[in-house]
């Protein structure tokens, strides 16, 4: 009988914290106001990472400002990319959303499978490909501000030897070593840049690590592609430089931190909520870099930069951002030699989105 | 090759392997006893967690180390009462506490997480957790407290017949087990990677539970298992900035491929099974039966 009643308590206990979790996890904002348009957001990992996720609510935060009372936003954190994303989005749409942002490269299918049930909604699928009457997909060039710190890269090297932490092999972190290297080659012939693939985007004990390694190896920067801040504090306790990802990471590495690219989503976000409310939107495809501020780049760290390396990293931006300077200018090699881009011409949005080569220069292989 | 190069990666093998023994170490005092404690990954997640918010607090690295202890006593506590005296299903309690673990973790953690802290030298740790293997071997082979724990996971009633109260070495050795992974844990937020992210153990328990198995329950070959695991994690990082190709998958499933080429090794022959894996384990202990 004893046993019995305990059993009951520990598990009553168990459905109240269980119950306390679901709330607080799921961050449902109810709203009652009916004129209101009402803006999801599917988040992939929590807005807390200071990285790719934490950009996103930032982006949404400054919707919610601009637009006011015209909108109410809700999200939702920590969505898995499988089939769990079809339930969360479909809550969304199901509880009278008007536009759903859908922030990672995986949710692609589970987009356009609930768009398909909900015609009236609209959604924006980030760094996607696939599209429909209601789905758009947007990206930014996050590759511009790779040549800015390719360049800044060239330039400080002493060891002549770069270490680059990357995620995966998909075009979009080869396309960023390319942009890299083109532009830290440009200025210094005899840069080498060693690569460390750790197979995930988020591995803080990983990232220390692969970044120590590149250190121990000689190299005196740290370049990342993958989401958290260790690789540049790892950087700052070995006494050598790197760059930040995604968002501002100076705080966490005031000595070592050069710059960072940032991903600047809020006024994309308000453009399109604003299209909804004024009812004109339409599915698109939106690929914006520094021209049309979606890539940002920090402030650059005068400890670290001479004003003169300043003055050039943001000639490159302005270059950029005029059309005057391109990341992939012809004549652009392959590791096999053969001309992939000619003289006088650049690298057009289709072979940038599916790169998956090295450019000459650089050692080692795609991996497969 | 050069000298300075070799000792840069010794010291990053070191570094980045210390939490597999401190975790890999107390699990396997648990499992000697007879209890098989998946939760691991949660206890580390929780004493990260918690040593990391203390540290923010009151900048008091004592006082991040015990709350961090405190931590794992409490948890592993919980997980404790639930398996030997409400005798639930040890995988599935365990299980549970990994995943309540994460849920504990990251909301604790919300408002700290990007809170920029000063790391700890890792180097006490490493020298804590090579005298921890030592003790543990010690304990184990030469004490008498040390038999009792084995007669325990060995055969509950024999020891229960010979007055030996079965119940209270399980929750030491549970609590023991608490208290090491949340070091883990510790290590990882104050030392490793100084932060706070979510999930950031991202998977060294399940490593580390890997680990004992690989190791066949014996100390010394935990601590040398998790060094090649370690050490081919980061040499696999080497060769991979010097320009040879490797398959990086592979080489992230490498831990569970060795585990499980051990596992058919001595499951081959049911001497040598039982020889390494305590009889008892995984079987919950009735006191009246």
């Amino acid at each position: 009988m004893k046993k019995q009643s305990l059993v009951l308590v520990v598990i009553a206990a168990i459905v109240v914290i269980a119950g306390i979790f679901f709330i607080t996890n799921q961050n449902i904002q109810k709203d009652v106001s009916d004129d209101q348009k009402k803006i999801g957001f599917i988040y992939i990992g929590p807005p807390g990472d200071h990285g790719w996720t934490y950009m996103h609510d930032v982006g949404r935060q400054y919707l919610e400002k601009e637009l006011g009372d015209s909108v109410s936003t809700t999200y939702i954190e920590n969505v898995p990319e499988n089939a769990d994303a079809v339930r969360s989005i479909r809550k969304l749409a199901e509880s009278g959303h008007d536009l759903i942002f859908t922030t990672s490269f995986n949710y692609m299918d589970q987009t356009l499978e609930v768009a398909s049930e909900f015609p009236d909604v609209k959604f924006e699928h980030a760094t996607g490909f696939k599209r429909a009457d209601n789905v758009s997909t947007y990206s930014a060039r996050f590759y511009e501000g790779r040549t800015v710190i390719g360049h800044i890269a060239g330039k400080m090297t002493e060891t002549n030897t770069i270490g680059y932490i990357v995620s995966f092999p998909i075009p979009e972190v080869i396309r960023g070593i390319n942009a890299f290297y083109l532009a830290a080659s440009k200025v210094n012939p005899d840069v080498k840049i060693k690569i460390i693939w750790v197979y995930s985007w988020y591995d803080p004990g990983k990232e220390a690590d692969a970044a120590n390694t590149l250190i121990n190896q000689g190299a005196d920067i740290i370049v990342q592609h993958t989401d958290s801040y260790a690789p540049c504090q790892a950087a700052e306790k070995a006494g050598v430089l790197a760059f930040g990802q995604a968002s501002n990471q100076e705080a966490f590495c005031p000595n070592a931190h050069m710059t960072a690219i940032e991903d600047i989503w809020g006024p994309y976000y308000a453009a399109k909520a604003q299209a909804v409310v004024d009812g004109t939107w339409s599915s698109e495809d939106t690929w914006q870099g520094f021209k049309d501020g979606m890539v940002e780049m920090s402030p650059y760290n005068e400890k670290l930069l001479s004003s003169d390396l300043i003055a050039e990293a943001k000639a490159i931006e302005e270059g950029i951002e005029n059309g005057t300077i391109h990341s992939f200018e012809g004549p652009i090699y392959n590791q096999a030699g053969e001309l992939v881009v000619k003289e006088g011409e650049v690298a057009d949005d289709g072979m940038l989105a599916s790169m998956m080569f090295y450019v000459q220069g650089i050692d080692g292989e795609v991996p497969q | 090759m050069n000298i300075e190069l070799i000792i840069g990666i010794l010291n990053i093998v070191l570094i980045s392997t210390t939490p597999l023994v401190f975790a890999g170490l107390g699990e396997l005092v648990t499992e000697k006893s007879g209890v098989l404690n998946l939760g691991l990954e949660g206890l580390m997640l929780v004493g990260a967690v918690t040593g990391f918010i203390t540290l923010v607090l009151t900048g008091n690295y004592f006082y991040s180390l015990i709350l961090s202890i405190i931590s794992g006593v409490i948890l592993s506590g919980i997980f404790a009462f639930l398996v030997l005296n409400l005798m639930t299903n040890q995988i599935a309690t365990g299980l549970a506490l990994t995943i309540f673990g994460i849920g504990l973790s990251a909301m604790l953690g919300k408002k700290f997480s990007g809170t920029p802290i000063e790391g700890l030298s890792p180097y006490y740790f490493i020298i804590i957790s090579f005298l921890l293997v030592f003790s543990v071997s010690y304990f184990l082979s030469k004490t008498k407290s040390g038999l009792i724990v084995r007669a325990v996971g060995e055969n509950h009633n024999s020891a229960y017949a010979l007055g030996y109260n079965v119940i209270k070495t399980r929750y030491l050795t549970i609590i023991f087990g608490g208290v090491m992974s949340s070091l883990a844990g510790y290590y990882i937020s104050i030392c490793y990677a100084p932060m706070w992210q979510e999930g950031m153990t991202a998977g060294r328990g399940w490593i580390a539970l890997a680990l004992v198995v690989f190791a066949t329950w014996k100390p010394w070959r935990l601590l040398v298992g998790a060094y090649i695991f370690g050490g081919v994690a980061i040499m696999q990082m080497n060769l991979q900035a010097f320009g040879v190709e490797l398959p990086g998958q592979f080489f992230n499933m490498m831990p569970y491929i060795a585990t499980l080429i051990v596992l058919v090794f001595i499951s081959s022959n049911k001497v040598r099974l039982k020889l390494s894996a305590p009889s008892c384990l995984n079987i919950p202990y009735e006191k009246n039966s």
